[in-house]
């Protein structure tokens, strides 16, 4: 397992507020991270940071094999570089069909003329087709993706990750409104991304961290408190004092 | 499961029939002389709107760019070939004149007497700078579309570049447009100020033509741009391309976290959009004979907007009803054909009371008709996504959409 991103010493000040206090994690390929916390202990703020959506104050965050700063680049640039992010509500183009938001989603050149002329490729649609059976919308392709229910529309939503190939997946509390049944599928979906690729998950339903049976880091006012197995951080006690104990 | 672009897009094939019959309808019509030269124009220059609504609804239908500037492209491709029709005119009538004097006029004489005959009503004969293609068609015809593709570039690469949306952007639009009225108002702007460009009915080389000859090769020349540039806006609302686009109007940040460069795509469809309003003003002007500063104001571009909002946004045949439906209407109205209608105590004159009703009716589709006049083809096509027998919720679960708002968004 070598390093695919390392954050080091990063801090961001919000009007004054320390939302992320000199955090540092570093994350391996493949690897299926938990990262769990209290609200307000930034863990949406860490996955605003890597995706390029805040800058922060101070600290590096490295990427890739050559260690190249993410901190440079614009939101579409680190995305195409490889990294994928799943929103906590879902956000799939609802007025677009399944297939139309998977499509967008797939791997390939992202410029305004590549996409004009680079149209209809065969491949494409078994692709589009392959992913859908994976999250099992198979059958609702020609579907407005408005249509679907809360947790086909999160499914949608991974698909739509899984299109995009990328080499970290960040998921935003992915089991948040969903029923046991789809939790489960969820959780299958989530690892065997992982076998190939990095993914960190935010979580705040320990139930579900636990199925994901992975290293979990436990974040609380901005940095990082305690890392291992769901097991050791639980038995920690200043886990306990912040977070379990509430 | 693969199908070409028309049969994917029947209504391409609908539109392009409709503008051929009409076309052929009216220059019959003309030529038994029921239709009047001056309608033929009109109906031209309807065209010619249609195109430029067309292109709006592209940008602010589909890719939900509310630019109220879009008119300011229109004109610029109007003074473009309006500079040239101006020049080769004046040249053709100078040389004439000066052919009957004992000694053969030098090329600065020629080209003085051209300058005191255009710029004589502000106060000057020499040739501003921007004067300098003015002598060649192809390079006036080239500047049409190049200019305003450039000043879009410009504009859309700062603005977009900036992250400016919604309506700071449309402020922005409008202030680019106000401000370049207000340059060429000046007499100094060296495209003779607030008198504009005129005679340009007049084609050049063409004097013994008659204009109910002309108006119909302009009628037919704005069919042809209308049809070309349906296609072409057809072509890139489809796709994949579509796809983009219609999401950057739903939630731009998701896009950007696709990896698409958003702003790569706004500026395209700014630009594209921006030329292809610089084509309608080249066809538009020559029909409508003069050109001035009050053509770019802001509240041209508004009426732009107005017509795509009445004739439906994000359906490009709704853009075509509205532009026509409402311009059309509006010269009837300000031309003085609709009768007053006498209260008793008052007469309401329509050239008075026309943009009140305009108004109220722009207000009234806002709130009452949201899909606009476009909407109505939805009654009768087969673009009803809800079943009428459906009764419970559309998902199984929380957070699917409930009936009534499927309804409303699909």
């Amino acid at each position: 397992m070598t390093t695919l991103l390392e954050v080091n010493g990063v801090s961001v000040t919000f009007d004054g507020f320390r939302a992320i206090n000199n955090l540092s994690i570093q994350i391996g390929e493949p690897e299926l991270r938990a990262v769990i916390g209290p609200n307000g202990a930034g863990k949406t703020t860490f996955m605003d940071i890597i995706t390029g959506k805040t800058k922060p104050d101070e600290g590096r965050v490295l990427w890739g094999d050559k260690g190249a700063s993410l901190l440079g680049m614009s939101e579409s640039r680190i995305a195409q570089e490889g990294i994928g992010r799943k929103f906590q509500k879902p956000t799939v183009f609802e007025a677009q069909t399944v297939a139309e938001n998977l499509g967008m989603a797939l791997k390939q050149r992202r410029g305004p003329l590549r996409v004009l002329f680079g149209r209809d490729r065969g491949s494409e649609a078994e692709r589009i087709a392959a992913i859908a059976a994976e999250i099992g919308l198979a059958d609702q392709l020609t579907r407005i993706s408005g249509e679907l229910s809360h947790g086909q529309k999160q499914w949608l939503e991974i698909g739509m990750l899984l299109a995009q190939d990328p080499r970290l997946l960040l998921v935003d509390e992915p089991a948040a409104g969903m029923t046991p049944a789809e939790r489960e599928h969820t959780t299958d979906l989530l690892k065997r991304a992982a076998e190939t690729r990095a993914v960190v998950v935010v979580e705040h339903d320990m139930e579900f961290v636990r199925r994901l049976d992975c290293k979990v880091t436990v974040l609380h006012e901005g940095s990082v408190l305690a890392e291992g197995s769901l097991d050791h951080v639980t038995r920690d006690q200043q886990v306990i004092d912040v977070y379990l104990g509430r | 499961m693969r199908q070409g672009f028309l049969a994917k897009n029947p209504s391409v094939l609908w539109f392009l029939l409709l503008l051929a019959l009409f076309t052929l309808a009216v220059t019959l019509m003309a030529q038994a002389g029921l239709v009047s030269t001056s309608l033929v124009k009109t109906l031209g220059k309807t065209l010619c709107l249609c195109l430029v609504a067309v292109a709006m609804d592209v940008v602010w239908g589909y890719c939900g760019i509310l630019s109220l500037g879009h008119m300011a492209f229109f004109g610029l491709g109007g003074y473009a070939i309006g500079m040239w029709l101006m020049y080769a005119r004046t040249e053709a009538i100078v040389a004439e004149n000066l052919a009957a004097r004992p000694i053969p006029p030098t090329p600065q004489e020629i080209s003085d007497a051209i300058g005191s005959q255009i710029f004589g009503v502000v106060g000057s004969s020499d040739f501003p700078p921007v004067w300098a293609f003015a002598h060649s068609l192809p390079l006036q015809l080239m500047a049409a579309l190049l200019v305003p593709g450039l000043l879009a570039l410009v504009f859309g690469w700062l603005a977009f570049r900036s992250r400016v949306t919604g309506v700071y952007l449309s402020i922005l639009t409008q202030a680019m447009t106000l401000a370049l009225s207000l340059y060429l108002f000046q007499n100094e702007s060296g495209l003779r100020g607030n008198n504009g460009l005129s005679g340009l009915q007049n084609i050049p080389g063409y004097g013994h033509v008659p204009q109910s000859t002309i108006s119909l090769v302009f009628l037919w020349a704005s069919a042809l741009a209308l049809g070309a540039g349906y296609i072409l806006f057809a072509w890139v609302v489809s796709g994949r391309m579509g796809s983009v686009i219609r999401a950057i109007r739903d939630n731009e940040a998701r896009v950007r976290f696709l990896g698409y460069p958003v702003e790569g795509f706004k500026l395209f469809v700014f630009t594209l959009t921006a030329v292809v309003a610089g084509l309608a003003g080249v066809l538009y002007y020559p029909q409508a004979g003069i050109i001035n500063p009050a053509e770019v104001a802001p509240i041209a571009s508004i009426y732009l907007a107005v017509w795509v909002a009445i004739g439906g946004r994000g359906r490009l045949y709704g853009a075509v009803i509205g532009a026509a439906f409402v311009s059309l209407l509006s010269s009837w109205f300000t031309g003085g054909s609709a009768p007053p209608i006498d209260l008793g105590v008052y007469v309401i004159q329509w050239t008075d009371w026309w943009l009140v009703l305009l108004g109220l009716s722009f207000v009234a589709v806002t709130l009452f008709a949201p899909k606009g006049i476009g909407g109505l083809f939805d009654l009768i096509t087969a673009r009803r996504p809800v079943e009428e027998e459906r009764v419970g919720d559309y998902g199984p679960d929380q957070g699917a959409w409930r009936r009534r708002e499927g309804q409303e968004e699909a």
